[in-house]
């Protein structure tokens, strides 16, 4: 009896041990969450700047009071579909390369890389993207700098791979062995297999996959801030125009910024905050819906 | 063998690290010995930003030698400092512009560094000179092609630094384009972000702190006046200044001048140095 109720209370204690360890994520979310908002929303409530010629404006001068992030929104989007649109059909063809069509070796080593460029500090993305891809966009650029949307874009496409060749490869494996075989005795091929079974059964985690390489491609900082540009005003007419990201915006700045200009940057956070909620969401929903059906 | 070895490894290693030790104690106490008696009191100065991180690391290296004292300083502008210093608000004042006359008063000006700002050109670019003018509408967008200015043809691209960056701040003013920027430079933060877009761009225009310039880059003549420290120093080049710091003879505190002591020394201008400052 009494060694039973030892051992009941052993067992509550290491459970409420990992309750504490479960909330860090949750508080540190939240305070996260109430810091940014708290102080990004502290200007429009106290009318020190209006709240529709920050979200509409499209010049970004603090020193002439100026402060319009619409032109960041849209840099950033564009940047972030051009970096999906390109990196993941790359990143699940790598995936699906080296599951199913790669020999052992070959699959190992091209597995090795891969995770490789996933430890690779983002600043050193930037740095080999300022040195090599923004002289070579420069090259075929109309305009007279290499910094553009298309040097972003090309920068944060190799940035998303590893997180979307690791999780797809990870749901394409765990397809049954049953699924294959049954396509085959079908009398389809290797290939017809891969597009017409393989993929559509892993098609959810592929997705979470895609998910995860949005929220890297809009977040980016570090290695965007050196090869977008980052000029003060202009919408991004074409591939070669530069941008600003709103990432960007915050971390070139806030190092100096005070007053209400500091409170535009936390601003600028919950813009960006607000939009990978939506994407998240959004998302999710897509999977749900699909694989529902 | 081996066992024999490792003793003979260990009391080594063991040798070693007293020699070490006490060879920090005696450099030490050497230190100790030269320094002045200890300073104690309160320095509280105020002004420039732009010399604030000079002097806030020479301030805390200041008070780290001598713990009884104290040290603060608020960036609040020139004028700020000029006036506290005046009115004995603060113990000392700084500046990052030369004095009017009216403001001198009965203030002590000293000069504690430079500030010089490098226009600088991408190596294969034919532009040697540029006037200050030509620099100014190079930046608000007025001059655009590198023919205007006795170049080859070629679009100029604009590089510049973040808001809020002091050197952006020092070359708008002594330049003349406060706040008129155009609107498509390219913006790059820190020195070394600039000099490597500039060395990566033929048709590129930047600029960067004198003391910051590299062989990747080319540093062309402003007013037909070399970018040199010597010409900063005898004020020549158009594109410096001078970091001041001043004080009120009647008002001011020991412990004031022993920090301005301090700045003055190898050690302080050291720091200058270290903070992107150029030494006097």
């Amino acid at each position: 009896m009494q060694a039973i109720k030892r051992k009941k209370r052993k067992e509550t204690i290491i459970e409420g041990f990992f309750l504490i360890c479960a909330f860090v994520a949750v508080i540190s979310v939240l305070a996260i969450t109430v810091f940014v908002f708290f102080n990004g929303l502290k200007p429009f409530i106290s009318n020190s700047y209006p709240i529709w010629d920050f979200l509409t404006g499209v010049e970004w001068r603090p020193g002439s009071n100026m402060y319009g992030i619409f032109y960041m929104i849209v840099g950033s989007i564009y940047a972030t579909f051009g970096a999906i649109l390109i990196g993941v059909p790359v990143a699940i063809l790598t995936a699906v390369y080296i599951s199913e069509l790669a020999g052992s070796r070959l699959g190992k080593m091209i597995r090795f890389a891969v995770e490789l460029l996933a430890g690779i500090p983002s600043v050193l993305y930037g740095v080999f993207g300022l040195g090599i891809i923004v002289p070579y966009v420069l090259k075929i650029s109309p305009m007279a700098q290499g910094e553009s949307l298309l040097a972003t874009i090309l920068v944060l496409a190799i940035m998303i791979l590893p997180t979307v060749v690791s999780i797809s490869e990870t749901s394409i494996s765990a397809v049954p062995k049953e699924y294959r075989e049954g396509s085959y005795a079908l009398g389809a091929s290797k290939i017809q297999t891969i597009f017409k079974v393989v993929l559509p059964a892993a098609r959810s985690g592929i997705m979470t996959g895609v998910i995860l390489g949005i929220g890297r491609a809009i977040g980016e900082t570090m290695a965007v801030m050196l090869v977008c540009g980052n000029p003060i005003a202009g919408i991004p007419t074409s591939l070669f125009d530069q941008i600003r990201p709103l990432t960007t915006n915050i971390a070139l700045e806030m190092g100096y910024a005070s007053g209400v200009h500091q409170e535009l940057l936390y601003s600028t956070g919950v813009v960006l905050f607000i939009f990978i909620m939506i994407i998240n969401l959004a998302v999710n929903k897509l999977v749900k819906a699909k694989v529902g059906s | 063998m081996s066992k024999k070895l490792k003793r003979v490894l260990v009391s080594l290693l063991v040798g070693a690290t007293v020699l070490t030790l006490a060879g920090c104690g005696s450099s030490g106490s050497t230190t100790t010995s030269t320094t002045k008696e200890a300073v104690s009191g309160e320095i509280n100065g105020g002004g420039s930003t732009s010399v604030q991180k000079i002097i806030d690391a020479a301030g805390s290296e200041f008070t780290a030698l001598n713990p009884d004292a104290k040290f603060t300083y608020s960036g609040t502008g020139s004028s700020d400092g000029i006036k506290g210093a005046t009115a004995g608000t603060y113990s000392f004042g700084c500046a990052s512009r030369e004095l009017k006359t009216e403001e001198k008063g009965n203030l002590t000006e000293l000069i504690f560094a430079y500030d010089g700002i490098a226009i600088v050109l991408n190596p294969a670019n034919t532009v040697t000179n540029l006037t200050k003018d030509q620099v100014a509408k190079i930046y608000m967008g007025e001059i655009t092609n590198w023919s205007e200015v006795g170049g080859a043809d070629g679009t100029i691209v604009v590089v510049s630094r973040e808001d809020g960056s002091g050197t952006r701040d020092a070359v708008e003013e002594l330049v003349g384009f406060k706040e008129k920027l155009k609107a498509d430079a390219t913006i790059k933060e820190g020195n070394g972000n600039v000099q490597t877009t500039v060395a990566g761009n033929t048709n590129a225009i930047g600029y960067v702190s004198l003391t910051f310039v590299d062989k990747t880059v080319k540093a062309i003549d402003v007013d037909g006046v070399k970018a040199t420290v010597d010409n900063v120093k005898n004020k020549t080049y158009p594109i410096s200044r001078p970091f001041l710091a001043m004080y009120d003879e009647s008002k001011v505190d020991d412990a004031t001048l022993a920090f301005l002591d301090f700045l003055m020394s190898t050690e302080g201008q050291a720091i200058v140095e270290e903070h992107g400052g150029i030494a006097v």
